[in-house]
């Protein structure tokens, strides 16, 4: 190619560099290219996705060598949406820490804030009131909804079943919506807050869950006469990316992914915290290991997240939503005043005109926030996409000495390699999807 | 200091003191807390630079037969500090020897760890061995979690690789040398995960700056937060 044709064309450029000749690629030109390469002289191709590509499921960079159609290394490269999370959480206290953590994995908030709250409850020691764990568990298995489903809906778009990406968003948002009423955000909500929740459930919000819990089902019937009879799904998903037991193990893949290769281990049933030891469920279990199991073990586990929801809202019982410690308790429980702003004027009152103890004591909470005993913890619950972990350390201080996400995004990534090597080009992006990386909460 | 097995106890005076440490500064230029509602106690207490020690036999729970079939694979002095504190065992084990240790948890049948959930560094800046490195392991056999911590100084922070016993921790001591400057001996390919392969500096370490810029709002300056008034 000569220079005048590379000026006619920029985007589909090519050069030589020291690794060999790069050639720039950018949609209906694949033919083109493919039958220019020379078969013989340049049987492997390294091929990049990514950062930024559609069918990556975020920032996911995947540089993949093939040999023909074949994949014959898999290099995942992450890192890309870093921001610093774990960095920033030791600059500021313990309560404000719920609103950093719950932009990690922003498809599951709900999980990095309890996870988070279970760390500092269990440092401080203090037990939630049942009512905050029942509301905990609720809002979680409501996520854990909306997150399988944007998996469904993404895995469908990546795999030309764009009907099945409009369901997914359609019905999410229905999530999305008791979400708003509940905490008035739709994610990054920092509803759960060390000692219980932010505040109760709205009026009409055990009805809203209610009708949604009804109306799924249907959803889910749905899904399956879109995709589970569906040849081209079939043939998409079957045998494609297996990873056994063994393989899970190794890697240290949690969640649907290994119970999809036959082993029931749910932190719900196995290491049971916020009560879930109390509902009556299944933990849907396949032996297909495959991307095809996957498919099956989230919609499975929809149905039985549903069952959960309504054993859930029948133990709602009036209560308190939050610890009684005033000290731990303050900033999340405050009465929204007349002028739109979040001080009771009640307690104005009480700490401006009558007590200057109280006084005090408002200012040093709001400014320091409360102390946290020394030592360290791990705590770990059952997210959407496998074990999410905090291993938190104090220092006895207002503010979080160390707190490290064990993310399974991150973890499950690893796999990569093991679930797309020796298989196709096409088969990298459903076994990559299968596995379901939210790189929000990946690189965090 | 030999009476100090996990080289956490505090730095002497000889020690190099990490600098840019971020000292609390109170309201008003008070050099302590400048607490005078009685809020904060009346002691500050520093338990991160506190000498790590062992809690004493018996440790209750199934937390005895763990430390003893470490002990009996390993000898007495493969614990360096065994510690229980909120129902969570933690054993500090040298970092020339975690390997070993590793391949024993995962494979003796006794204990049987075939999950390494999560490894993470911390940086104590006051200790000597300032650098520590979590393990929390998970037997799904027994359904019990352990955590192994072993502390490097920056001297020399060399760490044993566990990526041959448990593959999974390949990316976790990759994010560990990143973030720490931890150095995994025996990792196949350390080099940076998070951050830009060109970075400069480690960015968790208790002395890198968070960083930031300060931003205008309607006229008023907001410093980066690191910088701002610390109350504490």
């Amino acid at each position: 190619m000569t220079a005048t044709e590379n000026a006619q064309d920029a985007y589909a450029a090519e050069r030589d560099t020291t690794e060999g000749r790069v050639y720039t690629v950018t949609g209906g030109d694949w033919d083109e290219l493919v039958a220019s390469v020379d078969p013989v002289s340049e049987e492997r191709l390294i091929v990049n996705l990514g950062p930024q590509h559609p069918s990556t499921h975020g920032v996911l960079r995947l540089v993949c060598e093939l040999e023909g159609e074949t994949v014959r290394s898999v290099r995942p490269i992450v890192g890309y949406l870093h921001t610093g999370i774990e960095k920033n959480l030791e600059y500021r206290n313990w309560t404000q820490g719920t609103t950093f953590v719950t932009r990690a994995d922003y498809l599951a908030p709900i999980f990095n804030e309890t996870a988070y709250c279970l760390a500092v409850e269990k440092l401080l020691g203090v037990t939630v009131p049942r009512r905050a764990d029942v509301i905990r568990v609720i809002m979680m298995e409501l996520n854990r909804i909306s997150s399988h489903l944007v998996a469904l809906a993404t895995t469908g778009m990546e795999l030309g079943a764009l009907s099945m990406m409009i369901y997914g968003f359609r019905d999410r948002e229905k999530i999305l919506d008791i979400f708003e009423a509940v905490c008035g955000l739709r994610m990054n909500m920092a509803y759960v807050r060390p000692g219980g929740v932010a505040q109760d459930l709205p009026r009409d919000g055990v009805k809203m869950i209610r009708d949604f819990v009804e109306y799924m089902p249907q959803g889910l019937d749905d899904y399956e006469g879109l995709l589970t009879g569906n040849a081209i799904w079939q043939e998409r998903t079957q045998g494609v990316g297996y990873l056994d037991v063994s393989g899970c193990l190794a890697l240290g893949v949690t969640g649907p992914v290994l119970r999809s290769a036959g082993l029931a281990w749910d932190l719900r049933k196995t290491m049971p915290y916020c009560g879930y030891e109390e509902y009556d469920f299944e933990v849907p279990v396949h032996n297909g290991a495959d991307a095809w199991a996957r498919y099956v073990i989230r919609l499975d586990e929809i149905r039985e997240s549903l069952k959960i929801i309504s054993q859930g809202l029948d133990k709602l019982e009036p209560g308190p939503v939050m610890v009684e410690d005033k000290k731990i308790a303050w900033p999340a429980q405050l009465a929204l005043g007349a002028d739109g702003s979040g001080n009771s004027l009640n307690h104005i009152r009480h700490i401006m005109s009558q007590s200057m103890e109280a006084l005090i004591h408002h200012f040093k909470l709001v400014t320091e926030g409360f102390r946290v005993p020394a030592g360290q913890v791990y705590t770990a619950i059952e997210a959407p996409r496998g074990e999410l972990g905090i291993h938190a350390v104090s220092d006895g201080g207002t503010r979080p000495f160390r707190v490290h996400m064990r993310e399974p995004s991150f973890i499950n990534l690893q796999s990569i390699p093991a679930l797309a090597e020796g298989g196709l080009l096409a088969d990298v992006i459903a076994g990559g999807a299968s596995l379901d990386p939210v790189m929000g909460g990946c690189d965090r | 200091m030999t009476s100090d097995p996990t080289g956490t106890g505090s730095a002497g005076p000889d020690d190099v003191q990490p600098v840019g440490m971020q000292r609390s500064k109170g309201l008003f230029g008070v050099a302590d807390t400048g607490d005078t509602s009685g809020f904060g106690g009346l002691v500050q207490a520093t338990p991160s630079a506190g000498e790590i020690v062992s809690t004493p036999a018996p440790l209750g729970g199934y937390f005895d037969e763990i430390v003893g079939a470490l002990r009996e694979a390993h000898g007495d002095e493969i614990t360096r500090a065994v510690i229980v504190d909120r129902g969570e065992l933690t054993i500090h084990i040298a970092p020339d020897r975690l390997a070993e240790v590793c391949q024993t948890m995962r494979d003796d049948e006794s204990l049987r760890f075939e999950l390494c959930n999560s490894v993470s560094g911390v940086d104590y800046p006051d200790q000597r061995n300032r650098l520590h490195v979590a393990y929390h392991l998970t037997s799904m056999t027994y359904r019990r979690r352990v955590r192994l911590e072993t502390a490097v100084g920056l001297d020399n922070p060399t760490v044993q690789s566990v990526t041959a016993v448990y593959p999974t921790a390949d990316w976790q001591e990759r994010e560990a040398y990143d973030m720490f400057g931890v150095v995994f001996e025996g990792h196949p390919h350390l080099t940076r995960i998070l951050m830009p392969d060109d970075w400069e500096g480690f960015p968790q370490r208790k002395d890198y700056p968070l960083g930031g810029i300060a931003v205008e709002y309607k006229g008023a300056h907001i410093p980066p937060p690191d910088e701002r008034r610390a109350y504490k």
